[in-house]
């Protein structure tokens, strides 16, 4: 309730030309690689780029077994996998801050409010979706796959191997699409790593911080940079996808 | 590791009987067609001798097979190319028959020259044509060095030129010592590649002759009706 009045208040009591002014700073600050901004963004960067590679060792391997796997409970996982994709970040912010706090089970190693537990948070968060996303790719190929693998002898082990490199184009896009996701989420990283300057303040949480204090020029540069950089990672992402596949079928 | 004795073999599928009660042997030598209309179960016949399925009642057995060890391959109706290059698609397959790296190259290599793919040994496999494609699914089957291959409509989806190619390579891997097994439900087929004709129809075993035979007195009124239906589509 005070949040969002909080917000009404500010966006009226900011003219139009303020706003204008904001833009134009915040460009400023971009151009010049503003040393505030440019710590953000690389801790950003580096949260969240260790956290999908972390997801996708978890994700990609554990969808390629449920794909090509017949084991008990497998729907059961799939289903539970599906669901887990839509995890609410402040619910698994709460959840690892539970975990990592002083008298949890896991408080002894002390990473709380440090980046390490901004990457455990953002792990839980986006391996379900590298791992149901991968499972649909990698079982779409396994149904085309099967007999040909089994045929020349592969088993269920070698099968997995063989479509997740078979898969690798499509693969990507899902990595990307969860590199999308930890990088944009506020949640999480706001529970688990306390927004302290300098320390844990990423992209997302500088914004909303910014927004709050009503430093509109830093809050809207990161805003920019965040954009521009998920939008040039899906642009990538397709590029490569297109290409390989125009060139490998 | 022939003969392939199959007794009382069924299978059922979805509820529906699509193999009812098939026994046979197939043995060394002589080309062997399964041959039948869409619908008989020749390709589920294939799949259950191969292993790629079990039956749901019945016994099927090498009966000489050597220390458990089977040397058999088999080609599909439409196949399926791994995305990488045409080489490397032969080598995964040795490679997954216990065949060293370097020589695994030095076999693929081999193999392409014999089927004629040389030129394209380097391009992405999933990229070439149809006729390409299923050459190199050739290929890829013949590298393992099978006693028996198994090709399941290896001309279903060509067109005639490829088929051409397609038959000729059968005759090659033929003349090098491998038993051929094949359905098909083309009867000019049957008749260049064959020496015996097992006729499927319904999911049973309704004939087994030589080539000659089958098409100038066919035993059953199926198969006479079979050959006479698709007579003039030769």
């Amino acid at each position: 309730m005070c949040y969002a009045l909080d917000y009404v208040l500010k966006s009226i009591t900011y003219p139009m030309n303020e706003i204008l002014a904001a833009v134009a700073e915040a460009g400023r600050m971009i151009a010049q690689f503003d040393a505030a901004v440019v710590d953000i963004v690389l801790l950003s960067l580096r949260v969240s780029l260790t956290a999908v590679l972390f997801a996708s060792l978890i994700g990609l391997p554990l969808g390629a077994v449920i794909a090509v796997g017949w084991f008990p409970g497998r729907r059961v996982s799939i289903v539970l996998l599906n669901a887990l994709m839509g995890l609410p970040p402040v619910v698994v912010g709460l959840f690892v801050y539970l975990m990592l706090s002083r008298a949890g089970p896991l408080g002894q190693f002390g990473i709380l409010f440090t980046p390490a537990a901004m990457i455990v948070a953002q792990t839980i968060l986006i391996a379900p979706i590298v791992a149901a996303l991968s499972r649909q790719v990698i079982e779409d190929a396994w149904q085309e796959y099967r007999e040909q693998l089994c045929s020349l002898g592969a088993g269920p082990a070698r099968s997995a191997l063989t479509l997740l490199w078979d898969t690798r184009f499509s693969l990507v896009t899902i990595v990307l699409a969860g590199f999308g996701r930890a990088a944009a989420e506020v949640g999480a990283v706001i529970i688990v790593g306390g927004n302290i300057d300098g320390v844990t303040r990423v992209m997302t949480t500088a914004i909303a911080l910014e927004t709050s204090k009503g430093d509109l020029p830093l809050a809207l540069g990161l805003g920019i940079i965040l954009i521009t950089l998920v939008l040039t990672l899906n642009a990538a992402a397709y590029w490569v996808k297109e290409s390989a596949q125009r060139r490998y079928g | 590791m022939l003969p392939l004795v199959l007794e009382q073999v069924s299978f059922v599928a979805g509820g529906k009987l699509i193999v009812d009660r098939v026994s046979m042997e197939i043995v060394e030598g002589p080309r062997t067609v399964i041959l039948g209309p869409n619908g008989a179960g020749k390709s589920v016949l294939m799949r259950l001798c191969h292993g790629l399925l079990a039956p749901t009642s019945g016994t099927i057995a090498w009966r000489g097979a050597v220390n458990g060890r089977l040397r058999q391959a088999m080609v599909f109706q439409r196949p399926v190319m791994l995305r990488r290059s045409a080489v490397a698609n032969i080598a995964y397959g040795l490679k997954l028959n216990g065949v060293s790296p370097r020589e695994r190259e030095l076999r693929a290599r081999d193999v392409l020259e014999a089927v004629g793919l040389a030129g394209i040994a380097d391009r992405p496999a999933r990229v070439l044509s149809g006729g390409e494609q299923q050459r190199l699914a050739l290929a890829r089957a013949w590298a393992l060095g099978p006693e028996v291959l198994f090709l399941d409509e290896p001309t279903a989806n060509l067109d005639p030129r490829a088929s051409r190619d397609i038959e000729t390579l059968i005759g090659q891997i033929r003349a090098g010592g491998t038993k051929i097994v094949m359905t098909t439900h083309n009867l000019g087929q049957a008749k260049r590649l064959g020496d015996e004709i097992l006729f499927l129809n319904e999911g049973r075993l309704v004939e087994r002759t030589s080539v000659d035979r089958f098409f100038t007195q066919p035993a059953s009124a199926e198969a006479e009706a079979f050959i006479r239906g698709e007579l003039p589509w030769n």
